[in-house]
């Protein structure tokens, strides 16, 4: 009933675990695609606007980041889970103009850039990122 | 804080016509037809000027006044820091920014329900009603132009699929960093096919009493470029800005001119002419070997946005994201057009928190590079156009040399 009411909450997806991909793809009506590796496997889903979003998901089954890249920006409230709210009340680093923004959180990173036609990002936990990987692979 | 210009909204039509013309706003690039002498007033130029803007805090931001008025009437208000935006299409304004004597006509969709649009950028995204107003800018006049009225307490409520798009809701000129946007880009509908087809999550709205729904919107009642409805000077513009020394300077100054070969003071010249992908509208850079084909120019950008490798990445958490290599680091890329031309784009990119930090009132750096999150291309942001002669031509439209959309430099 909890799962029902509250699936947001419940499936929250950065930070939450490996099911949560599947969750996103049924929300976001999208195909999914998964690549196992050595260090971390990547969900990849392609959503109905042409966007791609990919979720990466540590050896212990944790979404420890997400990224985005296509024409629309895909629902980050879905993806970003219960960091969602900590990433839109941040005060964002970049001075001037919407074409990009960057949220350094002690416990949060959302880095956002694009324009129309042409959006990405990437938001990461720094505590959850498995050894050795680098914020550049997050794309 | 508050920016809006003279309201020139007069009761007496000829004073408010004499009103408008010392704003600015006055007579019709295309309404006179002159004869060869003596030579025409050029009235496609319109100042621009980079500053910090109505939050004090904007870099590499370029903005103009624009004049809008109630459609058909001379009931007319200038409103200035309007952001100067070729990644995007269609003018925008703040609410709040807007006389509550200036009255706009909603646009509504075939069943008469009030279209309401929501469009997110890359740092937030903004909510409110698509309405009609006749535009003017310098001598050129767009009319019965649909705009986006942003922040309209008449539409309070936004719907989840546009918050959950990321970022703040920047419905205040405080929030937006500007009194508006004008979206000078290569689109002239600023969805286009993408919204007209189907119903886009966080794009376009209707909003009857009973709550808004997510819908496609025909090309021509979405938020349209105001350039191509000009009746002259409509073919794209060409953005010109003066040069800057390395450490940057306080203020910047250029100008916004309206149409591609169509003047004197807009001729293409020796500038190369890169078509953008129709679709995604980007170019092909190559550096040093590595190409990014998803590249791009856009004025409304505030630095020169670069994968993470190109530069040292600041390490200070109030500069996160920019670059602050220990010295300049001076890049040339190849730009490459859909139609096969190349032009060749060098550019430098300095420590950004000494230049910040050194001068901390000034605006405008030719050389502030920050991180792009898309490792597959390289956005040219204002830096870029310091010092250049860019042009923009819109989707579908026809220039000396040859059909939008393309830029060149």
């Amino acid at each position: 009933m909890l799962l029902v009411s509250l699936p947001f909450k419940v499936l929250a997806t950065l930070g939450g675990d490996a099911n949560t991909p599947q969750a996103d793809q049924r929300k976001m009506q999208a195909t999914l695609r998964v690549s196992p590796g050595p260090r971390y496997a990547v969900h990849e889903l392609t959503l109905a606007t042409g966007t791609v979003v990919r979720e990466y998901v540590s050896p212990q089954g944790q979404v420890f980041a997400v990224a985005w890249k296509g024409p629309f920006k895909p629902d980050l409230r879905q993806l970003m889970g219960d960091y969602f709210d900590r990433y839109v009340q941040a005060t964002p680093v970049f001075r001037g103009g919407h074409s990009a923004a960057r949220v350094a959180l002690p416990g949060l990173v959302v880095h956002s850039t694009g324009r129309t036609r042409a959006f990405s990002g990437h938001a990461f936990v720094p505590q959850l990122l498995p050894a050795g990987v680098a914020e550049s692979e997050l794309r | 804080m508050m920016g809006t210009g003279a309201f020139c909204g007069l009761r007496s039509s000829a004073v408010a016509v004499l009103a408008c013309l010392l704003a600015g706003c006055g007579g019709g690039g295309g309404g006179s037809s002159s004869s060869s002498t003596p030579p025409p007033v050029l009235g496609n130029v319109q100042a621009m000027v980079v500053d910090a803007g109505p939050s004090s805090n904007d870099a590499n931001v370029g903005f103009i006044s624009v004049t809008i008025c109630t459609p058909g009437t001379s009931n007319c208000q200038t409103i200035d820091h309007i952001d100067v935006d070729t990644g995007s299409s269609g003018l925008r304004i703040i609410s709040s920014a807007l006389s509550p004597s200036l009255s706009l006509t909603q646009q509504n969709d075939a069943s008469g329900r009030p279209i309401v649009e929501c469009l997110p950028f890359a740092d937030g995204y903004v909510w409110g009603p698509v309405k009609i107003a006749d535009l003017s800018i310098a001598g050129e006049q767009a009319m019965s132009l649909p705009i986006q009225v942003i922040g309209d307490p008449s539409y309070p409520n936004v719907p989840g699929d546009c918050s959950s798009s990321g970022g703040p809701n920047e419905g205040t000129v405080a929030a937006f960093g500007a009194n508006g946007i004008i979206g000078i880009g290569n689109l002239q509908a600023d969805c286009g096919t993408y919204c007209a087809g189907q119903p886009v999550p966080g794009a376009y709205y209707v909003c009857p009493a009973s709550g808004c729904i997510n819908v496609a919107v025909a090309n021509s009642l979405q938020v349209q470029n105001p350039v191509g409805l000009f009746s002259v000077d409509n073919n794209g513009v060409l953005i010109q800005m003066a040069s800057l020394p390395a450490n940057g300077a306080a203020t910047a100054s250029g100008s916004l001119i309206f149409g591609i070969g169509t003047q004197t003071n807009n001729a293409l010249g020796n500038a190369t002419i890169l078509n953008v992908d129709p679709t995604y509208l980007t170019l092909t850079a190559t550096i040093g070997g590595v190409t990014y084909p998803d590249s791009y120019l856009d004025s409304g950008s505030s630095a020169l946005f670069l994968p993470q490798n190109f530069a040292t990445a600041c390490t200070s958490q109030e500069f996160s994201g920019y670059f602050c290599p220990p010295t300049t680091l001076n890049f040339s890329a190849i730009m490459q057009g859909a139609n096969g031309t190349s032009a060749a784009a060098g550019f430098s990119v300095a420590n950004a928190e000494t230049l910040f930090n050194a001068e901390p009132s000034f605006t405008a750096f030719n050389n502030i590079g920050a991180i792009n999150s898309d490792s597959t291309s390289i956005d040219l942001g204002m830096p870029f156009f310091y010092g250049r002669s860019v042009f923009t031509a819109i989707e579908g439209k026809q220039t000396p040399g040859g059909t939008g959309p393309f830029v060149a430099f």
